[in-house]
């Protein structure tokens, strides 16, 4: 009891120090903590996907389509229980600054697959069936303000030209997690306007979304799609959704180990600024050392005083952080919807938060604790702060 | 040199182990400041030299990048036909009808996938770009399945070496050389005969047409004339220009990391620096107190308090772009959002970037010690001397 008086006691005999410490900790936590879960959201997309939804696609890369015809031979396959397709639209939006991801979808068996796009049943019929037809996230139509039967207009960068969509619905996400920002139309409508203007595109799909009707299956049938398609003029590459969302997701993977490396980065910044007063405290107060161990009080009690006053000012440090990140977590997620949808802080980053912190603490504490216990009681007494 | 100033440097060589990990702590945030200005700088840089100012590109209109191109072979023999373009030595156009499609290769080790860019070139298409030079074996005959590999992919991907094939569009491909074009995109790219390519890939159509101007200034005029063509639904860039939007998003996203960063790892720099300074005002009142009483003036104190902690900064700084320095020899790869294609480019270092993070060391230190200085230099004499 008496040591922990003194260890708080401590910790708060200069005010100023321990509240600048405190204050670069709880920094240091909060930019660990935020960076962390912008990694965390880089890696979401993989969570979310299903794992009975496998993805088709032309195997030489994206950018090559696959016959419309696949549809049916797909089917055919055992184990697959709908076939839904889409083409990756790339449309902007006025202008480029405002991207969101936008596809033709067909909207019926879409809709089916992807059970984490609620619908109201009337705004859902009203999709399936106009043709010029579009529904949007609850987020993205928020965003821009579009309310249902307002006209909008994608200019293409794929499929040139100006597409005029009436909004038939909003959607909203069955998880808090589901991204809220995306835009479907109707396929049909790419596909006549297509039949029109460049016939040699038409009756493409750019990928094949498969439902599985056992999880289990998804491999041994997403081999028997590709080999049904081996050797044709459209060679298919089946991965489940996972997968494909991870290919995407590894081929930035270079930026997210950066930041992952800065995450780290900081904690020893802020390891260096908690040590170094950690050893000013305990150099000003070698006199003091001397003086309880002449008391009577051993090396362990002293690297105990050391060690305590530490690890306090690094975890008060570390729950000012943790408490901080939530409001700037939050305020992350209302002004800069359009880049981070979704930035819910997880529970994990919170642990991983105050293990940093302890982290900090300790480190700080190893030279001064030592110090504070091997100091010969004369040479502490003799030396003058 | 004045005795405040001496006493200040003197001060913090006694004060070893809190001068260096105050200045390592500057050392780091000045490392990750340089380190994020020297990626972009790399992009840029990397981006620049990919493309020439005499150079244009025409794509269709409104796609952003050649991959999403697509110009069918009348459009391209009327842009193929205008004035502009240079004559080459053989009495030809220095002018190149080229494909570009994406493809996916697996990486050497790994094996996971990632897109290559995959160009179908004519005969000027290397003419047409001086920074592409082939440094083993030779160029793929027309006509045959045979290709030529960036040096980058020739490194990172399976089946990229000379001599050894690789599998696309049905057909095997045989690499029969490697071209080195410096830090530009195409060190990422596999070219190849762009005849056979469009066989292979069953796209009848061009992604771009690229081509020297006769007449630097006449850019403009072209880009009028063929964008008000009504045949044509085409838009001209130079090629530099082309190139710099490329790259855009991600540039950009370069720039609001490092910046957001930087701030973050300042603030608990400058922290440190500020606990520094104050305990080195407190463990040094006395003397501040004798310095005062021998009639050295309050802005003398201030300035020698100031010094010190502008020299902590410019330590950590020095110290900082040192280790930064050594990050020019990683090439960092990664995919480009706006052409989805792997991009390679690696951190430069150039004079403003030392002399900006320098600046910043400085202005880092400065504000950590100009609280503390103050607080030394408004001491009472009188109290100062009593203290103990």
């Amino acid at each position: 009891m008496f040591m922990l008086k003194l260890i708080i006691r401590n910790a708060f005999r200069h005010k100023l120090r321990s509240f600048l410490t405190v204050l670069g900790v709880a920094i240091a936590i909060l930019a660990f903590g935020l960076l962390r879960t912008l990694v965390g959201l880089w890696y979401l997309g993989v969570e979310q996907s299903s794992a009975s939804r496998l993805v088709t696609r032309n195997a030489i890369s994206l950018v090559f389509s696959l016959p419309i015809s696949y549809k049916d031979r797909i089917r055919q396959v055992p184990g697959v229980k709908s076939v839904s397709w889409g083409n990756w639209f790339g449309g902007i939006y006025i202008d480029e600054k405002n991207f969101f991801p936008n596809f033709a979808v067909e909207p019926r068996s879409y809709l089916d697959l992807y059970p984490e796009f609620v619908l109201a049943p009337a705004e859902r019929d009203g999709f399936i069936h106009d043709r010029r037809g579009a529904v949007a996230g609850r987020k993205l139509a928020a965003k821009y303000g579009w309310k249902v039967g307002d006209l909008i207009t994608l200019r293409g960068t794929i499929f040139p030209g100006q597409w005029e969509f009436v909004l038939r619905g909003i959607y909203r996400g069955a998880q808090k997690s589901t991204d809220e920002t995306q835009f479907f139309f109707n396929w049909e409508y790419l596909n006549e306007t297509l039949k029109r203007t460049v016939p040699r595109r038409a009756d493409q799909a750019g990928f094949y979304m498969i439902g599985v009707t056992n999880p289990e299956l998804a491999a041994e049938v997403s081999q028997t799609v590709d080999s049904t398609f081996r050797n044709s003029l459209a060679e298919t590459l089946t991965e489940t959704e996972k997968a494909f969302q991870l290919s995407f997701v590894s081929m930035t993977e270079a930026i997210m180990v950066a930041i992952k490396i800065v995450s780290y980065v900081v904690i020893v910044i802020i390891m260096v600024v908690a040590a170094n007063t950690m050893a000013m405290t305990a150099r000003e107060r070698i006199a003091e050392y001397a003086t309880l161990k002449t008391l009577g009080f051993g090396a362990r009690h002293i690297a105990g005083i050391v060690f305590g006053e530490s690890i306090v000012i690094a975890m008060i440090g570390g729950v000012v952080g943790v408490i901080l990140t939530f409001p700037a977590a939050h305020w992350i997620e209302t002004e800069l919807s359009q880049f981070f949808p979704v930035f819910s802080v997880s529970p994990l980053t919170v642990y991983l938060d105050m293990l940093a912190a302890l982290i900090v603490g300790v480190v700080a504490s190893i030279f001064p604790t030592w110090r504070g216990a091997t100091i010969w009681i004369a040479d502490g007494l003799r030396r003058i702060g | 040199m004045g005795i405040p100033y001496y006493y200040s440097f003197r001060n913090l060589l006694t004060r070893r182990l809190t001068t260096a990990l105050t200045a390592s702590g500057m050392a780091l945030v000045v490392f990750v400041f340089a380190a994020t200005l020297m990626l972009a700088e790399g992009l840029q840089k990397t981006l620049l030299e990919t493309g020439s100012y005499d150079n244009a590109v025409v794509i269709r209109k409104s796609s952003n990048s050649e991959v999403q191109s697509g110009v069918e072979r009348v459009q391209a023999s009327i842009v193929e036909s205008q004035p502009e373009a240079a004559i080459g030595a053989d009495g030809k156009r220095l002018l190149a009808k080229e494909l570009v499609v994406l493809i996916n290769l697996p990486k050497r080790g790994t094996g996971k996938p990632a897109n290559v860019i995959i160009r179908g070139i004519g005969p000027s298409s290397l003419l047409l770009r001086p920074q592409v030079m082939l440094a083993e074996g030779r160029m793929p005959k027309p006509g045959s399945a045979e290709v030529i590999a960036g040096a980058s992919i020739a490194k990172r991907f399976r089946g990229g070496g000379i001599g050894e094939t690789l599998r696309f569009g049905m057909r095997d491909w045989t690499v029969v050389g490697i071209f080195d074009a410096g830090s530009t995109g195409f060190s990422s790219e596999i070219w190849g005969d762009v005849d056979q390519l469009m066989q292979a890939f069953r796209r009848p159509v061009y992604s771009s047409v690229l081509f020297k101007l006769r007449d630097s200034g006449g850019f403009e005029r072209f880009k009028q004339r063929i964008e008000s063509d009504p045949r044509l639904t085409v838009e001209a860039k130079r090629e530099t220009r082309y190139y710099l939007d490329q790259s855009e998003a991600m540039s950009k996203f370069l720039r609001i990391l490092g910046m957001a960063l930087t701030i973050i790892f300042s603030l608990g720099a400058i922290i440190g620096a500020m606990i520094t300074m104050y305990a080195a005002v407190a463990n040094r009142i006395v003397e501040i107190g004798t310095l005062r009483a021998l009639g050295f003036r309050k802005g003398s104190i201030l300035a020698a308090f100031i010094l010190e902690a502008l020299f902590l900064g410019l330590l950590g700084g020095v110290i900082g772009i040192f280790f930064a320095s050594f990050m020019q020899l990683i090439t960092i790869s990664t995919m480009n959002w706006q052409s989805f294609a792997e991009l390679a480019f690696s951190f430069a270092l150039t004079f403003d970037i030392v002399w900006k993070s320098l600046v910043f060391s400085l202005v880092m230190g400065f504000v950590g010690g100009v609280l503390p200085a103050f607080r030394a230099a408004r001491m009472k004499i009188v109290d100062a001397l009593r203290s103990s």
